[in-house]
């Protein structure tokens, strides 16, 4: 038994001996950074979103209406481009194919296969095009007081 | 969300290390801001704009101002529009940056570092307008696909730098020149190096101005990264996309240069003109040069309540592409009566001309002012929207706002 302790013994000394030189480093350098950087740091709150969350019907992330075919569109659509682009357009399914075929054949779209119908039908029904006249009244105006002369 | 804090060092240096990953453009990154990797990015912090400027998209960034940001009367970079076609360049050394001049009407091809060019050739200084050929895009119906930009993609900073005529001349001009294509260091958004975002033009007339000028500053300072760093060719007048940013080589072409987002249905327009949402070939579209008369009233903000009895000075900017100015009119009935307001004379050729008016209401009640500029053409911006086009260009439509007398 005493035998058996001491073999122990012998082979994890070198092994302890490392472990011991690595946290006395990392003690010794970081007491180190905190002489030199120390003064300087700050304290920043940073936001991080779940890349999954989704919140009153929305993908929070990418701001995407949640329905079927999300997955699909955030999978194909936005490795490249902001999720932004495709929320602000609106438009129709011919106008979405045009648009799909003009990026596989400039911008390097990959064939999306089955998808295609999927995103399309996913764009159409959840950001349709909206009517607009040649100058539709102005909207959302935010009234102030003004001193005039 | 949920939230975590970070400790991090005003110097970035540690972070690098951290990260494990060069920073890139450390100069040009506030104090106290955290880059890329560890949180969403600001754009408002990063690229030094004001929290009331309009995020468009963020992959590429494009950003825009609202119209009462625009009330400088030369653009400070906090309310200047950012259009990027792909992704900021991912390295820019200001000290090894040359400039090529090649292509098949060069007669010598040379380089040209950035010292070169502040060295030997003289430097002039112009306030340039730079318009995005897209900007007013949202109004067009049936809808065009792109950035929905409202106002905001127009600005008119000082820019300095040496005339690009001057650098052609120095490389030698060839007699069939037709145009010059430049080359820029920022990255197609498919990260494929093979392919450019954008890589436009114009032709040797318009390269050859006096005001076409190869910037390396900004309202004095160093281009900001987002307008250019470190070096940006500037044609004002013309739609912004042929001001290329971040510029490496400009080729001076013995034809219409073929580079990217010339050709297609990019800042083209149909030759002749088509019903909203007619389908038009590629071979029918026509590139846009000078950008058309346009007016923006700056002051007072849309939605200001004014006592009866009081008067409003309004005053904002009005530009016309190549041309100058002739008049500008505003109008608080609908265009039923048209009265004319002051307009001062450019700085220079192709800056945006500064207009002022005293303005009355007859009686209580909603009002929209509504500004329209003449060119020396005699061309008017119209009341409607203009010719609907497959991408949305050129809407130069009156600007309004609304006012309330009570």
């Amino acid at each position: 038994m005493q035998e058996k302790e001491n073999n122990d013994g012998i082979v994890f000394k070198p092994i302890f001996k490392v472990v011991l030189l690595i946290f006395t480093s990392f003690i010794i350098f970081g007491a180190l950074a905190i002489i030199f950087y120390g003064p300087r740091q700050t304290q920043v709150d940073i936001t991080e979103i779940d890349p999954e969350l989704l919140e009153n019907g929305v993908h929070v992330r990418t701001g995407l209406i949640e329905a079927d075919g999300l997955q699909t569109v955030i999978t194909n659509c936005t490795t490249c481009h902001s999720s932004k682009l495709i929320i602000q357009n609106r438009m129709g399914e011919e106008q979405w194919n045009a648009t799909i075929r003009w990026m596989q054949k400039t911008q390097g779209l990959w064939p999306l296969g089955e998808n295609q119908k999927v995103i399309v039908d996913y764009l159409t029904k959840n950001y349709p095009v909206l009517e607009k006249g040649r100058r539709p009244p102005l909207t959302d105006i935010d009234w102030y007081p003004l001193e005039g002369k | 969300m949920k939230r975590r804090s970070f400790v991090a060092k005003s110097g970035l240096g540690t972070l690098a290390t951290l990260l494990g990953v060069e920073i890139v453009y450390k100069e040009l990154i506030p104090k106290g801001y955290i880059p890329v990797a560890l949180q969403e990015i600001d754009p408002f912090a990063l690229f030094k704009k004001d929290e009331a400027m309009v995020v468009l998209n963020d992959k590429p960034w494009n950003m825009e101002a609202q119209a009462y940001l625009l009330n400088d009367r030369v653009t400070p970079n906090k309310y200047m529009f950012i259009r990027n076609n792909g992704l900021l360049p991912e390295k820019i050394e200001e000290s090894s940056w040359k400039l090529k001049i090649d292509g098949e009407s060069v007669v010598e091809p040379k380089s040209y570092s950035l010292s070169d060019l502040k060295t030997k050739f003289k430097h002039y200084s112009y306030q340039l307008t730079l318009e995005c050929g897209g900007n007013g895009r949202s109004e067009f119906n049936p809808p065009a696909k792109g950035n929905q930009w409202t106002i905001g993609a127009v600005s008119c900073a000082e820019w300095t730098g040496v005339r690009l005529k001057d650098v052609l001349a120095d490389a030698g001009i060839k007699d069939d020149a037709v145009y010059i294509g430049y080359h820029a260091a920022d990255m197609h958004l498919s990260r494929n190096p093979t392919k450019e975002p954008i890589s436009r033009g114009v032709p040797m007339s318009k390269a050859l101005q006096e005001e076409t000028l190869l910037a390396f500053s900004m309202n004095g300072e160093a281009i900001p990264l987002a307008h250019g760093f470190p070096l940006r060719l500037v044609c004002g007048g013309w739609p912004a996309s042929t001001s290329g940013k971040w510029l490496h080589t400009i080729s001076i072409r013995n034809k219409v240069h073929d580079g990217e987002k010339m050709q297609g249905s990019s800042y083209r327009v149909p030759c002749e003109t088509v019903a909203p949402g007619e389908i038009v070939a590629d071979e029918d579209m026509c590139i846009i040069e000078s950008m058309p008369v346009k007016s923006l009233i700056t002051y007072p903000k849309s939605g200001a309540i004014i006592n009866e009895g009081k008067t409003v000075r309004i005053n904002g900017h009005a530009w016309a592409g190549e041309l100058n100015l002739s008049k500008l009119e505003y109008s608080t009935d609908y265009g039923t009566s048209w009265k004319t307001a002051t307009l001062e004379k450019a700085i220079n050729r192709l800056a945006w001309q500064h207009f002022n008016a005293t303005v009355s209401f007859p009686k209580k009640g909603y009002y929209e002012i509504w500004a329209r500029a003449t060119d020396s053409k005699g061309n008017k911006q119209p009341m409607v929207l203009p010719g609907w086009n497959p991408k949305g260009y050129l809407n130069n439509a009156c600007h309004r706002i609304a006012i309330k007398v009570v």
